[in-house]
């Protein structure tokens, strides 16, 4: 590839750069002057006690709440100020560290309704049912059935999704978030409320998805043990500010890190 | 509702109302005219189905928007209905056309700046809107005032009280029943979960007000050369309460259920005529029982909402 060539710089560049990213609630600062940064296929962790700013951080980057300051690049374009489904369609799906599934709906349908995000066909399309809708309809019906068998889910389909166990509601979202085809995927405390074997299997799970899907994974996660063995890289939050980066074995080491957990 | 069989579903409806209007006289007159009454009706309560059941919004202004239907309908063809009597089902179609996009319009107009409330907010807006439009009937002389506008033409009958309905039916759901229609539910389950998806919440939320103040507009112009007299009083605010009975009766977003909902409550008040004085306090007594016993509505059977 011809390095000169307009563009080629991109991949270069990091999918994700926060750069003095700032989010406050009244008198509060909820995440302050946070630098973060993320390569493409590259799964970094986002660790700090309850309260740290964690999930603020996720809806800083998706657009949930605008920033108070500082700015957002994906892709090399700026994020901050863009509505959340403009965020989603731009590559960043996340999941909600409280399971935010479509309730009313199936297991299929929760995949299918996030599916839509790369089929722009619309209204006229659904009411007049032609062939080309059906081809679409198919299309996403096989997509998402893939996609669930890939996770074992698949005999589950035409389930209610709050039937699901909770640790198979976790992984729905997951699927659900997989669905819009992202370049960058969130997740938020995926293995919150499970035991220690399940959590190492959804370790296992994680790093699976990124090799096979491509994406780059950043992982909220309370327990800082939980993601020493699959992420490279890890960020320290406490009060909304980041208080070390490093490798898991740099991040054991620091001081702060243990002052703050010990704190927590 | 199997949607794979839709098409056939609405040309076998037209082709019915069609038979049966040819047929027409031959019935019982008061009971045709209850038979358009529960057409009207269906429409209405399904297409607010679409704003309140489907995606989850509460809007009280039904009515509002079929009074601009029926007006609209009914000064177009007090005004044109004469000029060929051959055409008379082009100018009927045209009006009642008119009145839906008309009705759509105002349903864009209140859309827009409700989209940012929620609930009880939204209802107490559309309330508002739906007395506004009511208001200034009442005062456009133009059209009869507070006295009225009498509709020149009956046109109303079994094949366009039907065939529109089916319409109604048809439209919702299709729309309701496809992975783009899914949105609509989602922006109703979760518009948190729905955005971070890529659903443009209120993009559904306008979509639903225009396509459902529409067919309230159609069901207005139907409404008006059925009576063939119409008073801005009739579009009152107890009418938009009695629409989203329907709905809530019917269970939120189950379009059979609504359905079945609209023609039991045209009905009810038709069986309960012999009582005549005890007939309304009847009426809200089964509709307080009815909502007390079968909170998540009469016709809802399966836990789960609307699964496929
Ligand atoms: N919507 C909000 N309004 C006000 N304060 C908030 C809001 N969301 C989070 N906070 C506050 O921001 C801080 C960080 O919260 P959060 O990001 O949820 O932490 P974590 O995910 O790391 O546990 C907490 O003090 C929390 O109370
Ligand atoms: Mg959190």
């Amino acid at each position: 590839m011809n390095p000169a060539r307009p563009g080629a710089e991109k991949f270069d560049s990091p999918l994700l750069q926060l750069d003095k990213a700032t989010l406050r609630f009244g008198g509060l600062a909820a995440v302050s002057d946070l630098d973060l940064s993320l390569g493409r296929n590259e799964l970094v962790g986002l660790i700090g006690p309850n309260g740290a700013g964690k999930t603020s951080a996720f809806n800083l980057i998706t657009g949930v709440y605008p920033p108070s300051g500082g700015s957002i690049l994906f892709d090399g374009r700026p994020m901050a100020n863009r509505k959340p489904h403009q965020i989603a369609r731009a590559g960043i799906a996340r999941t909600f560290q409280n399971i935010r599934l479509f309730a009313s709906m199936t297991v299929f349908d929760n995949v299918r309704t996030a599916a839509r995000l790369h089929c722009p066909r619309g209204v006229r399309n659904a009411l007049w049912r032609g062939r080309s809708f059906r081809d679409g309809e198919k299309e996403i019906s096989g997509q998402v059935m893939e996609l669930l068998e890939i996770f074992q889910l698949g005999k589950f389909h035409a389930a209610a999704a709050t039937s699901l166990s909770y640790g198979d509601q976790r992984r729905l979202e997951i699927i659900r978030a997989l669905a819009t085809k992202p370049k960058l995927l969130l997740l938020d405390e995926p293995a919150a409320g499970m035991n220690a074997t399940e959590k190492a299997e959804l370790m296992r799970l994680i790093q699976f998805i990124k090799d096979r899907f491509q994406v780059s994974i950043l992982l909220v996660e309370h327990d800082m043990k939980v993601v020493m063995g699959i992420c490279e890289r890890i960020v320290v939050l406490d009060y909304g500010m980041k208080i070390a980066e490093g490798t898991p074995a740099e991040i054991r080491a620091h001081p702060k890190v243990i002052e703050a957990y010990l704190g927590d | 509702m199997n949607i794979r069989h839709a098409k056939t579903f609405l040309l076998g409806a037209l082709a019915l109302g069609f038979l049966v209007s040819v047929a027409a006289s031959h019935f019982n007159s008061y009971w045709l005219f209850i038979t358009y009454d529960i057409a009207i009706n269906v429409i209405l309560a399904v297409s607010l189905n679409l704003i309140n059941g489907y995606t989850g919004q509460f809007s009280l202004g039904h009515a509002g928007f079929m009074a601009v239907g029926a007006y609209t309908a009914a000064v177009i063809t007090n005004q044109f209905g004469d000029l060929n009597p051959f055409a008379a089902g082009a100018v009927f179609s045209g009006a009642l056309l008119a009145g839906g996009a008309l009705a759509a319009g105002a349903g864009l107009l209140v859309g827009i700046p409700t989209l940012r409330l929620r609930g009880d907010y939204l209802a107490i807006v559309t309330l508002g809107f739906g007395e506004i439009i009511r208001v200034i009937f009442q005062n456009m002389q133009g059209v009869g005032g507070a006295r009225g506008l009498s509709v020149a033409h009956g046109w109303t009958d079994f094949f366009w009280a039907f065939g529109a309905a089916a319409a109604a039916v048809y439209v919702v759901a299709a729309l309701v029943h496809s992975t783009y229609g899914r949105g609509f539910l989602a922006v109703r389950d979760d518009e948190v979960a729905a955005s971070a998806m890529g659903i443009n919440p209120v993009r559904y939320k306008v979509t639903a007000f225009v396509v459902g103040a529409f067919f309230a507009g159609v069901a207005g112009g139907l409404y008006a050369h059925s009576k063939q007299f119409i008073t801005p009083g009739g579009f009152n605010f107890m009418q938009s309460v009695s629409i989203v009975v329907m709905v809530i009766l019917g269970g939120m977003g189950n379009t059979v259920g609504v359905i079945l909902a609209a023609v039991l409550l045209t009905l009810l008040p038709e069986f309960l005529r012999p009582i005549a004085e005890y007939r309304m306090i009847l009426y809200s007594l089964l509709l307080v029982v009815l909502m007390l016993a079968r909170p998540q509505g009469l016709f809802t059977f399966r836990k789960q909402g609307d699964a496929k």
